[in-house]
């Protein structure tokens, strides 16, 4: 009967000491979650516009390479949709986008054409939240929070002296992510005497990176408060 | 050795074989004939040279990504379908000249044709899609669907970009809307087949809703 006992009072310790563990961990709530998606657009096969002297793909790789490294600094979680030169198909992106469940989703793109910075937003109409979505329309619930992130975004660009274009557009996979997402479009820096940087110009990235680094600083802000 | 009979056979079969072909030759020469005497080739009716018209195009730029409506007369055919394609020739013609606040190279010869279909209603089945080849001349009164049939030179030319090709699309569905009011949808093709973007963004497997491209005039779309 002996060993029984022995059993006995290893249990009744070993309860004690769960007891003593969870009372110690501290009171205060957890920090909560806040993860950023990052697609860098086009890759592989898929090369994108031809942006002076290199492709579209490597352009938006680097860009979110350069903004992955800032968001981290910044004890921002970050998942990406590709880190090397990789086809990725448009489905299998929204797919990481909505397994990470995150709370900002970025695509970025690269264009000659126009100006500045351009910020698109899906264009389906705005829906309530359902408990299942149709795979197509699966970002209608979140229009509302990707347009108020684009705000965000465009008053972080503007601010750093970034001419901004909102508009709404649909591109493959856009509608299918569940998560406030914006469209980023980079485009040379044109208009004003001053102003007028191509898309090579590190000095204009630097900006750009930093500018939309504070805007998901800040949108993270709005987003943990209760 | 070969019997004499098999020599005389065969020697008969070849003879006819020859008269056949020979019968054969002169029987298509005159059918050919035949048809050549009954076609009519002068011309039996005038060509009609359309009045021009009134047409409102909303012309894109690239300078503050917005899509502006312009008055332009030209003219305009009768049937719905060349209608639309008159107006979008226009459109791209306007996008292939030089200075154009929205650089497309392509020109008006860029839309092959613009079918014109009953709009699919919500909630209808399959069986009830529009068939291609519906008589396009046939006036429609209910709501449209548009489908615009691109060449693949212009996609293939087409400037790459969200805000490019977002814009394109955007004024070729104000465009069509505008002249064509009961056009309400509408899609695209490149070739004759259905493609994933026009030049590596804005997705072309989709309706478009052409009344959600006409903007407020000089706004962003």
């Amino acid at each position: 009967m002996r060993w029984t006992n022995w059993v006995l009072t290893a249990l009744v310790a070993g309860g004690l000491a769960g007891v003593q563990s969870v009372a110690q961990q501290p009171s205060a709530a957890p920090q909560p979650r806040f993860v950023v998606v990052l697609d860098a657009a086009h890759g592989g096969d898929d090369t994108g516009g031809r942006l002076g002297s290199q492709y579209e793909k490597n352009f938006t790789l680097a860009l979110s390479v350069r903004l992955r490294s800032l968001l981290a600094a910044r004890g921002i979680q970050v998942v990406t949709t590709r880190e090397s030169d990789a086809t990725v198909e448009p489905n299998r992106r929204a797919e990481i986008a909505n397994h990470a469940q995150a709370q900002a989703c970025l695509i970025l793109h690269a264009s000659e054409s126009g100006s500045g910075l351009h910020l698109y937003t899906s264009s389906l109409t705005p829906a309530q939240p359902t408990r299942f979505v149709a795979w197509k329309t699966a970002q209608a619930a979140w229009v509302t929070r990707s347009l108020a992130l684009a705000g965000v975004l465009n008053s972080n660009l503007l601010h750093s002296g970034i001419s901004v274009t909102l508009g709404r557009t649909t591109l493959p996979g856009l509608d299918s992510m569940t998560c406030p997402e914006v469209a980023v479009e980079i485009a040379p820096e044109r208009g004003s005497s001053h102003k007028n940087s191509g898309l090579d110009s590190k000095d204009y990235q630097s900006r750009v990176v930093s500018a939309l680094a504070s805007a998901l600083v800040e949108w993270r802000t709005e987003a943990t408060q209760p | 050795m070969i019997p004499r009979y098999q020599k005389y056979l065969f020697t008969f079969l070849l003879v006819a074989s020859v008269l056949m072909g020979v019968g054969l030759w002169q029987l298509r020469e005159r059918a050919h004939q035949r048809m050549l005497a009954g076609e009519d080739s002068s011309p039996t009716s005038a060509p009609q040279v359309a009045a021009a018209e009134q047409a409102t195009l909303l012309v894109a730029s690239d300078d503050d990504s917005s899509l502006l409506t312009q008055t332009h007369s030209l003219p305009l055919p009768e049937d719905p379908g060349a209608r639309a394609r008159a107006v979008l020739g226009k459109l791209l013609d306007l996008y292939a000249a030089p200075n154009a606040a929205h650089p497309v190279p392509g020109g008006g010869n860029s839309v092959t044709q613009v079918f014109l279909l009953p709009a699919p209603q919500p909630g209808a089945s399959a069986s009830d899609k529009p068939k291609f080849g519906a008589p396009q001349s046939t006036p429609q009164t209910g709501p449209q669907l548009a489908v615009v049939n691109l060449t693949g030179s212009f996609a293939a030319s087409h400037p790459s970009g969200i805000e490019t090709e977002t814009l394109t699309i955007l004024s070729i569905c104000g465009t069509l809307h505008a002249n064509l009011p009961n056009v309400t949808q509408v899609r695209f093709l490149v070739n004759g087949v259905e493609r994933a973007t026009l030049a590596g963004h804005a997705d072309l497997t989709r309706t478009y809703m052409a009344a959600d491209a006409v903007p407020a005039e000089g706004t962003h779309p």
